[in-house]
């Protein structure tokens, strides 16, 4: 066959191209699908937002909905200077001095918790509603003040230690879970769409026209996943970090070791769902079928244990619970490998049902 | 360079294919050679499609068999992929890629070839190489397939309608890049349904209709096949009759009448003759003429005095 190739193609082409075996490692099918895979990506704007934007909004938007708030302060009135002066200097309490009848009026309103007047014989008079939780609590503090002002001094001392540890807060539950749904989310959507999308264009026929390997193709898949990984781990980790003082209180390999296989096992899933489609609708309305109960049950925004006692074997089950358990563990418990071993293994069993599946069922044109 | 006495570039024995009920290829032989440029012409749904893909490795077929550069899919794919350069109907690279982005993919699936930016020279897309696919002109897009098809140095060309849904422009550019892979001396297997192109470019023609060759030739050889030089075709305004079509057919050389539409098409080997006696027959039957046309024989005339049809009819 060598006369053949020699007189079928005098000199085109051919002495431009670098030699064969010298291929540089940017010219390698996989670096070059790799890179392929991220530019489409990047010039992208809406999947950059909803891959990026979106749940640092949702992690800041929920972070500050359910803050802790620092501690009430309440409104009280003084009809007199003496007494204002004498409550202020009860730090909860904030004082305003008005004439006896205006007080009243704000009394009723709502807008002070409590009166204090003088009363005949140099009696302080409290006014305030009784059946109100705040009403009390400012009964109490302005009584304190009042009393400390005429000279009270407390037989014992004490002192206050306050109590508000990263960890326990809505945020801290949060963050693990925005992670979870994220990794399943762009794992799964970049999966289908491309897939789906070269598949309905008819250039994945071309690409297999082509003696690049197929597996090469699924790497790239796999090499861009881990890259974009990284992104999407730092930037949320690390603005719960900086932003609410998140703790990530195991260790950091276990972290990335869990973000990992749980993004390959949506991976897969995502191939799964991608094996077969051929429109963009038929993908995405399965892709939501199978995301939309995780997202419900799986320990997203609040913990999944409020679901009924008989589900619970089923929602462990779930890649997305496992993922989330796993990571909420590593991160607010310190949890290591040992601990999340069982979580593992679910993603593990998922990562390779779906795969070897989607081997089975996949269609290259 | 005697290229006919090499084995040929791609030799199909027998070949079968169908989809549930319709037989799309059936028992096909074929043979191109080395350095021809060879075309398949048939209207849509002939059956090119579906025998250039078995060809290309992309479709199995039921039965026969396929050799190409003396290697069959079944043992040498691997080989096979690393010589054939392909163009497909229809595939629609990703828009948000430049180029030469493009290019430097397909480049790297193949061990040798010209540079990416060799290739887009070839095509001569060099003041697109940074723009985006998305932004091409649908010209533009296909010479960015055709640049994807040469980038790996092919020993074979596959070019699956390669003007279709072009305007005239366009193709006339992607005929002349044809032009260029010929003198170059690569084999080209093309399929088409316009039968100006195949007659352009093409050294031999297969004609396939309902997944058949049904004649094989050069261009010139298929119009002499039919024996006509000339073919009339003319209209009137009272419509034609069986009467007037039976006159035409006594008429000095005419070869055969055919009514296709409200078109009454006679194949002439000696138009100077049968245009007066036509003339006169209409003035005797009382027809009044609105249309006389006058063509030299074309492949389309060819395909008409096989099948009866025109190739654009479906």
């Amino acid at each position: 066959m060598n006369d053949l190739s020699t007189i079928s193609k005098p000199e085109v082409a051919r002495s431009a191209g670098s030699p064969p075996g010298a291929t540089a490692w940017m010219d390698r099918p996989l670096v070059q699908l790799t890179l392929v895979r991220f530019l489409e990506f990047i010039r992208e704007p809406e999947a950059l937002f909803w891959v990026f934007v979106f749940p640092i909004l949702l992690a800041a938007g929920l972070g500050i909905a359910f803050r802790n708030r620092p501690p009430d302060v309440l409104k009280v009135a003084a009809v007199t200077p003496e007494l204002a002066s004498a409550l202020k200097q009860e730090k909860l309490l904030d004082v305003v001095q008005l004439p006896a009848e205006q007080a009243q009026e704000q009394l009723r309103t709502g807008k002070v918790a409590l009166v204090a007047q003088p009363g005949a014989n140099g009696v302080v008079v409290y006014r305030f509603d009784n059946t109100n939780p705040e009403g009390r609590t400012a009964r109490n503090l302005a009584d304190n003040a009042v009393q400390r002002a005429a000279g009270r001094v407390d037989p014992a001392k004490t002192t206050d230690q306050f109590m508000q540890e990263a960890g326990s807060r809505y945020i801290d539950f949060l963050i693990p879970g925005l992670l979870g749904m994220n990794l399943m989310g762009s794992a799964i959507w970049s999966m289908g769409f491309t897939i789906v999308d070269a598949r309905r264009r008819k250039l994945m026929k071309r690409l297999i026209a082509t003696p690049m390997p197929r597996h090469i193709f699924l790497m790239s898949f796999a090499l861009s996943r881990l890259l974009m990984l990284v992104i999407e781990i730092a930037v949320l980790v690390g603005f719960g970090a900086v932003v609410f003082g998140v703790p990530v209180r195991g260790s950091l390999w276990v972290l990335v070791l869990l973000c990992v296989v749980a993004s390959f096992s949506f991976s897969a899933l995502g191939l799964l769902l991608a094996s077969r489609a051929r429109t963009i609708e038929a993908a995405s309305g399965l892709m939501n079928a199978v995301m939309m109960p995780m997202w419900i049950v799986s320990g997203v925004f609040f913990s999944a244990q409020r679901f009924p006692d008989a589900l619970q074997p089923i929602i462990k089950g779930l890649p997305l619970t496992a993922a989330i358990d796993a990571l909420r563990a590593n991160m607010l418990q310190g949890a290591g490998f040992l601990q999340v071993e069982p979580q593992l293994g679910v993603l593990a069993f998922w990562l390779v049902v779906c795969f070897a599946s989607a081997l089975k069922l996949f269609r290259w044109r | 360079m005697t290229a006919t006495a090499l084995a040929p570039a791609l030799l199909v024995r027998k070949l079968r294919k169908s989809y549930k009920d319709v037989v799309a290829v059936d028992s096909l032989d074929l043979e191109v050679r080395p350095g021809e440029c060879f075309g398949l012409l048939g209207p849509n749904g002939a059956g090119k499609t579906t025998t250039i893909e078995i060809c290309e490795g992309l479709l199995q077929a039921d039965s026969g068999e396929v050799e190409m550069l003396g290697l069959r899919w079944e043992t040498d794919q691997g080989e096979l992929r690393q010589r054939l350069g392909i163009q497909l109907q229809d595939t629609q690279l990703s828009e948000k890629l430049t180029v030469y982005e493009t290019v430097r993919l397909f480049r790297s699936f193949y061990r040798s070839g010209p540079s990416p930016s060799r290739a887009i020279a070839l095509v001569q897309l060099e003041e697109k190489q940074g723009s985006r696919v998305g932004n091409l002109s649908g010209g533009q897009k296909q010479r960015l397939a055709m640049a994807c098809a040469l980038v790996g140095d092919p020993d074979f060309l596959f070019l699956d309608e390669p003007t279709t849904g072009l305007d005239p422009q366009a193709r006339r550019q992607l005929w002349e890049l044809i032009d260029e892979f010929k003198a170059a001396g690569r084999t080209i297997l093309l399929t088409t349904h316009y039968m100006d192109e195949a007659e352009r470019l093409c050294d031999r023609i297969a004609i396939m209709d309902h997944g058949q060759i049904i004649a094989l030739g050069t261009p010139r050889e298929l119009i002499a096949s039919i024996g006509v030089e000339h073919v009339l075709e003319f209209s009137t305004s009272n419509g034609s009759t069986d009467r007037l079509l039976s006159a035409l057919e006594n008429i000095d050389g005419v070869r055969d009448v055919r009514l296709i539409s409200s078109t009454v098409q006679l194949q002439v080997t000696e138009l100077h003759q049968t245009v007066p006696a036509l003339l006169d027959e209409l003035k005797r039957q009382g027809l009044v003429l609105t249309e006389l046309r006058t063509h030299s024989a074309s492949l389309e005339d060819v395909f008409v005095a096989l099948t009866g049809r025109h190739l654009r009819d479906e």
